[in-house]
Order: structure tokens, then sequence, then C-alpha cells
């Protein structure tokens, strides 16, 4: 018999313009000591699903139709009280946010104990031997220690192991982990991946796990069920899936995860997604507005942006005696050069400093020493804020949360047509508008995205604005930090094939900022890998992969996830 | 021709929606319409003019309202202990508490968005000299800041004028000593919006920071600072009724709504109720009224909530 059974579910958000249906016709069966991975994009019904099992819907959500069986017993239709005693006993849940689903004023064997009591029958001692068993379970070391600590003394990554711990201890039929290795580093993914599999193999549990990430998928599951806007496209064996898919969706899908193992000129098949946008015609660079009057453009020799021994550092601890300041030195001499012309990659991971050097180039920062030279002239010594405008002009960025990087105040048009308005780029009103629309037109949006405001956009259509905001200003320079680490990989490709195809038309000059090196290798020309503030290695894009010189690259890379059956 | 396209462009707004939607709202929007219209235009419409001395009857004083025993139809809501008819004397008196109210509070924004916006903004010395002086303010009661102001202005000012000037000085005193609420709460919302890669972007754009503080972080910051504008507007107008009772407000020859209110006070228990009842009322329905618009307009600015 199998553990969970969801026959044709269908869930619905009523709301004043009719309702919105989050799934509908999704029909699944999980066996003993399988994995089944539910896959696909944000809003594509995923967690719905979930939540919809568990009984956890959040008003107005209601699931009109279908029935959910836990080992043969249907349990949608418990009263409250029943549905409460199932969950965490019997289906356990494992969340995305392995920080924010432990009680810090806790410690981890009050959690633990605390929990193994309210489902199982045993005394106090007996629960504490048992919370112990099931830290050794999920392979944290010295476990009769660690159970005293709280949650903040422990990594993210053992963090997350206690949270599987603790929707282990009442022994559950099911367990639904809704983006386990989301808030992971790719290295402790790989780890607690490998638990969760050899956990569910151990005590034959059915484990659900919900994602979006295709390489998670084929660390892990047995089977993958596909999901496009709350409908099931495609359920099958996770080899057949990934090599073989039926469903167009499925394919296009797969195709935009980016590869790591060989460079393509473009991301194919992204069109299935319907807000790929309309593609643009190529535009003549002579003629049209946006190739025209790079003011100053010197004759300079050499690379457009060179970085001199940059420094950067962040007070953490302020006193009056300088003495005992203390900093942290988020960028610590990095020096390169980028060409003309050139797509320059800085890799690296959370808190490497990459960040910090993209703002330091572009103004946002001070640097604490160093130089900055743009087309041959130092920006740094430049003194008044006028004089700096004017190479300011010259460089764009794009920013990784396109929720947070919008002024939700401002209409579309307003924001993108705010830097042609200050720096005067157009002489009249009209021209302003014809500008902007034209602007919104090339980045596959259109100009009836104008008068709107940017939360009637997804995260993709938002990140195109901002590529349309920092066009504006006609830059030869375009930052690019982590411009798709916040969206879906076929949002992503649609994005990385947007950004390609104007850096080609525009000759544009790039750096690159990703910690996503997949990504990095469809992109850029040249990379630099940076390491606690520190350029470790710079090399050619496919040099780095092939050969890379410096075992920090090297251990990089061997984190990489890799898809199997492409 | 271009009035008309507003008011076009006006009707077809979301604003308009949302307005036209809420019928709480319209009934707050009426009602602040007619209150402040009746003070505006209370000579026209008031049946006596309370502040003219000749038309005062105190044989008159102390009359329930004209439905209950010993009410007479010209005196609709009763008089007061000096024989003043109090729908004239509320008509009259709301003036000087919408003046009063609405000023100070306008004035106390000003200064407190201005003081939040630099010091959210620049941190720094700049904050911590910002926020110390505002810590210094809080520290002093509204009414011993009101004192000072008022003992100021009467040495500076000559000596006959203090009564036609009470009044400003009256929402100087309110205003100085509001401030500091606007000032921190714009303060904390500016330094979470300053993160934000919406306002780097700007950085980048190169715009000086005055135009980032105003056209992009103000707007932002805007949605709590009229809930407390509206909670103000109501505390600045008993504050001022406080003020007067201390004899530094607005002189009892012309009360306000406050003034009335704690004049009533006197006579509660001895069971003329009215002469505070209806001032009362009219306050609460006033500072009602305002909370409500002010509420739906936090939301209705707000693209997202919409």
């Amino acid at each position: 018999m199998s553990r969970l059974t969801i026959e044709n579910m269908k869930v619905e958000f009523p709301s004043r313009r009719g309702s919105v249906v989050a799934a509908q016709e999704v029909g699944l069966e999980l066996a003993s000591g399988e994995i089944l991975g539910i896959v696909g994009e944000s809003g594509a019904g995923k967690s719905t699903i979930a939540n919809a099992v568990m009984g956890l819907l959040e008003p107005p959500g209601i699931m009109p139709e279908g029935r959910v069986y836990l080992e043969g017993e249907r349990i949608d239709n418990l009263p409250y009280e029943r549905m409460r005693k199932i969950r965490g006993k019997r289906i356990g849940m494992i969340f995305q946010d392995p920080l924010t689903s432990l009680n810090p004023l806790q410690t981890i064997e009050e959690q633990l104990t605390e929990t193994i009591m309210a489902h199982l029958p045993v005394k106090e001692a007996e629960a504490k031997r048992r919370a112990i068993d099931l830290l050794s379970q999920v392979g944290i070391p010295d476990p009769e220690i660690r159970v005293k600590h709280y949650p903040h003394q422990f990594s993210g990554g053992m963090r997350q192991r206690v949270v599987i711990a603790l929707s282990l201890c009442a022994e559950p039929d099911v367990i639904l982990a809704d983006e386990p290795t989301t808030a992971l580093d790719v290295s402790i993914q790989a780890q607690i991946l490998d638990l969760m599999r050899k956990l569910v193999k151990e005590s034959g549990v059915g484990m659900i796990i919900i994602t979006h990430d295709m390489g998670v998928i084929s660390d892990v599951s047995d089977r993958v069920m596909v999901m496009y806007r709350g409908k099931v496209v495609e359920t099958g064996p996770t080899r057949k899936i990934l090599s073989d898919p039926d469903h167009p969706y499925t394919k296009s899908l797969i195709s935009a995860v980016p590869r790591p193992d060989k460079r393509m000129n473009r991301f194919p098949l992204v069109e299935y997604i319907e807000e790929a946008g309309v593609p643009s015609k190529p535009l003549d660079i002579k003629t049209h507005w946006l190739g025209q009057s790079r003011d100053f453009v010197k004759d300079h020799q050499g690379p457009l942006v060179s970085v001199k021994d940059l420094a950067m550092r962040f007070t953490t601890v302020r006193s009056m005696l300088p003495s005992k300041r203390k900093y942290l030195n988020a960028v610590d001499g990095v020096s390169f050069d980028i060409e003309n012309g050139e797509v320059f990659g800085l890799v690296g991971e959370s808190g490497s400093g990459k960040s910090t050097v993209a703002r330091l180039i572009c103004g946002i920062y001070q640097p604490f020493a160093g130089e900055i030279f743009f087309d041959g002239t130092e920006l740094t010594s430049l003194g008044s804020r006028i004089a700096v405008n004017k190479y300011r002009r010259q460089m764009q960025m794009i920013f990784q949360d396109p929720f947070s990087s919008l002024n939700g105040r401002m209409r579309v048009r307003d924001i993108v047509a705010e830097p042609i308005r200050f720096h005067k780029l157009a002489s009249s009103r009209s021209e302003v508008k014809a500008i902007v629309n034209d602007l919104l037109d090339h980045v596959g949006l259109g100009a009836m995205a104008g008068p709107k405001f940017p939360h009637e956009f997804s995260g993709g259509q938002r990140q195109r604005i901002s590529i349309a905001r920092a066009l504006a200003t006609r830059p030869r320079f375009l930052i690019c930090d982590e411009p798709t680490s916040a969206l879906d990989v076929s949002i992503q490709a649609q994005i990385l094939n947007l950004l390609k195809d104007l850096q080609e038309e525009l000759g544009l000059t790039m750096l690159f900022i990703s910690h996503d090196l997949p990504v990095i290798r469809q992109v850029c020309d040249r990379v630099g890998v940076m390491r606690n503030g520190k350029l470790v290695e710079v090399a050619e894009t496919e040099t780095l992969f092939e050969m890379p010189k410096s075992d920090y690259s090297k251990h990089l890379l061997d984190l990489m996830p890799r898809l199997q059956g492409l | 021709m271009i009035v008309g396209d507003f008011w076009k462009r006006f009707f077809d707004s979301d604003l308009w929606w949302s307005f036209k939607s809420s019928p709480v709202v319209v009934i707050a929007t009426i009602v602040t319409v007619v209150i402040i219209f009746s003070s505006v235009f209370a000579p026209f419409i008031a049946p006596f003019n309370p502040f003219d001395l000749a038309q005062i009857d105190l044989m008159a004083s102390l009359k329930p309202p004209a439905w209950m025993e010993g009410g007479e139809l010209q005196y609709l809501f009763g008089t007061d202990d000096q024989g003043r008819d109090m729908l004239s004397t509320i008509l009259y008196g709301s003036r000087v508490s919408l003046l009063v109210g609405f000023l100070s509070v306008i004035f106390a924004m000003i200064i407190g968005i201005a003081a939040g916006l630099v010091a959210g903004y620049s941190g720094g010395w700049v904050d911590a000299v910002l926020m110390r002086i505002a810590d210094v303010q809080l520290s002093f009661p509204a009414i011993l800041i009101a004192l000072l102001v008022d003992g100021v202005a009467r040495g500076l000012l000559p000596n006959n004028s203090h009564e036609t000037v009470a009044v400003y000085v009256l929402i100087v005193a309110i205003a100085l000593s509001f401030w500091v609420q606007f000032a921190r709460t714009v303060r904390s919302s500016t330094m979470v919006e300053r993160t934000k890669e919406y306002v780097q972007a700007a950085q980048v754009i190169g715009l000086p920071a005055p135009l980032i503080l105003f056209r992009h972080i103000l707007p932002n910051v805007m949605g709590p600072v009229l809930v407390i504008a509206t909670i103000q507007l109501a505390l600045a107008i008993i504050i001022e009724a406080t003020l007067s009772f201390l004899g530094v407000g607005v002189p009892p020859t012309s009360p306000s709504l406050g003034t009335l209110i704690r004049i009533g006070n006197d006579y509660l228990f001895s069971g003329e109720w009215w002469i505070t009842v209806f001032p009362g009322l009219a306050l609460v329905i006033l500072v009602l009224a305002v909370n409500l618009l002010g509420d739906w307009l936090r939301d209705a600015l707000n693209p997202k909530l919409r």
C-alpha cells in the first residue's frame, strides 16, 4: 500500500475577481522508501500541494475537489483537532530556512524532547536518549554535547540536520520537504541530500521533495513530478524525465539549466514560458538612440576599466581609540583589468567580497585604498560629484533582487525615464517618452508596461525593467550583480539571453558577478575567483573550467552540481 | 480644457475607485468636510455669535437641550453657564480646534520628516546629534515646552498683542513637542529603505542625496507618517484644551472645543451634562473621521495594496 495518495486535488484561492486556481487535477502515489520530487517554477503550485496535504492552506485557500489518503486512510476531511495530531506525528515537515524553523531560545534537546513527548508515549529520560540517537542519526558529531547547544551555535547545514532530526522524531510515515536545501551553500546541500536519501532508504518513510532546482532532483529523487501553472505536466522516473522528457515544458525547463560542462551561445528552447516577451528586432546601432552620442569617447588604448590594489574595510567594533577598533577587510588588494567589449566574471561564495567590488567601482562605496580607472581616468581622486558623474553615467548596474531594486511607488516609465531626465539626455518630453517606450520594447516588455507599477510584474519582468533603466544612460560599462540568482531557471535563461544580445549589439563591456559557476561559464569571457576579499585566480573562462590553477578554484569546481542523464 | 482633463483623469484613477468602493471612507469624508465647512462658515450658520457679549443672555444660562423639559427650541443643544448657545459655541469652538490641530500637526510633520530623513539617511554623527536632541525633547512634557514657548513669546512681543498671537504660540508649542514622533518613525523607516537596492540604483544614476531622499525614500516612508498624523491631530486638539485651561492657550472669551469640555466638566455632576457631552461628541466624531481617512489614505497611496 502506498504511503500517501492524492487523487484529483484542486486548490482554489477565491478572491474578488474570481477565484485563482493554484493547483488542479493533481494526483500522486508515494511508496515506502521512495523519494518523489516535485519540480516547477515559482507559482507552479508545488508548495500549495504540500500545504493542502497538511491541511494548512493559507486563507482564503480551499480544496474543493480531491482526496488525500495517508496509509489508505482518508485525511483531507478530518476535523481540525484530529488533523493536528497527524501533523508532526505522521507527516513530518522540513522547511526552507533552518534558522527560522528552530526556536532560538530553546536548546536542541528541549525542542527535540518536547516534540518526542508530544507525539510518543515515552518518559522524559527516554525522550532525551532518543534525541541523542536522532542527532547521531542525522550525522551530528558529539551528539551528547551538541544536544545541549542553542540553534545559533550550529552552522546552517548543521541546523538543517537538526530540523531533519525534528521531523523524524515522531517516526512519521511521510516527510514533506519544501525547498530543504535552497538556503544552503552548494557543498552543504550535497551532504544534506545524501543524508535525506540515506534516512529514507533506512527507515522506509516516503518523502516528497519540493524544489525548483533540477540539480537537487537529479541528486536525490527516484521519481519526478513536473508542475506548470498548477497542473502536473509529466510524472516519471528521474532518469527518464531528465534525459528524455515528453512534454515541451519539461524540455524547455531542462534546456534552460545552465550547463556546467560546455559553453553554449544561447539558451535554446526557452520560449515555451509565456512571459518570454516579444523578440525585439535587431537594431542598427549607428542610427539608434542607444548608440548615439557616447559623450567624450576618448581614443584611450588599453582596458576600459582597471582596478589597482582596491581595498575596502567595514568597521565591526567601534571605539574612540584607534587601537581598539576592529575591521572586516571586505576587499583586500584586488587588481584586475577589463578590456573593452569583454565580459569579465567575478565568482566566489557569499561573503567573498565580489559585490563590494562592484559597489566600489560604481561609487556606492568609497574605497579605503586603491585606484579605479575608467577609460584611463582615475575616479577616486576626482573630487566633485559633478566631475565624477560624467564617468559614472557611463557605468550602470543591474542588481540582484528585482523586488527591491525598483522603487515601488514610481511608475515604470518614470523609473526608466529618471536617468534620462536627470542627465538631460533628451531635449523634450516627447523625446523622453519615445526613448522610454523604445527601451521597454527593446528589453521585451513593450510600451504597455510604462504606466504600470513594478509590483504588477513578475521577477523576470522586473529584471527587464532594471535592464531598461540601466541602459537609459547609454552606458558603455554594465555591472551585473547576481542578476539572475533570484529568478527561476527558465527566466534566468531568458534574461541571460537578453543580456548577451544587448552586449553584442551595443558592444557593452560587462562585469558579471555570480556565485553560480555554470552561469559564469555561459556568460563570461574571463573570470576572477574571489575568496575572503582577495582575488585568488584570474583566467580565461574555458581555462579556468578545464585547468584550474589554484586549489580553491578546484574545490569550487568540484562542488558544482552536475545533472546526471543529460 | 486642462481642468476638464484633470477631472477626467481623477475620476478614472485608482484613488477615486478605491474611495468609491469603501462606504466607511465616503461617510468619513462627508463628516470631515461637513465639520470643516460648518466651522469655517460658522458666522453664517450659527444661530448666535457666542463671542458677541450683546447676544449673551445670562438669564438663559444652563438651559437643557431643546427636547428636554425646560429646553427652548432656539437653544437646540442647550446653553452653558454663561448663557451661550451650545450649538453656536461648538461651531465657533471647532474653528480654533481645527486651526490649532491641523497647523500644528503639519508644522510638526515638516520638521519631523526633514529631521528623520536626514538622520536616517546620513547616519553617523548627524544621526546621533539629531536623535539626542529628540531624546531631550521627549523628556519634556508637551505642556512644559508650550509654557516655555509662551513665556518667551510674551517676553518678546508687545504686551497687548498677546491675545491675537495666542493661537500661533499654541501651534508652535504643540508642533515643537510633536515633531519627535515623526522624526523617530521616519528615521527608522529611512534606515530600512536606504539599504534597499533601488536607492543604490539611484546613487548609481548619480542623483544627489536630496533628490534621492525626496523622490525615492520619502514616498516609501510616508505610510506610517499619515497614520501618526491623524492620531497626533486628535492629541493636538486635546493638548490645546489642556493648555487653554492653564491659561497659556486661547483666551476663555473665545473658547475652543477643548475649553468647552473642560468648562462642562464642572457641571457634569450637577446634571448639566450637555455642556461636556456635545463638544465631546463633536471632538470624537471629528477625530474618528480624520483617523479613518488617514488609514484609508495610507493604503490607497500604496500601489501594492490596490
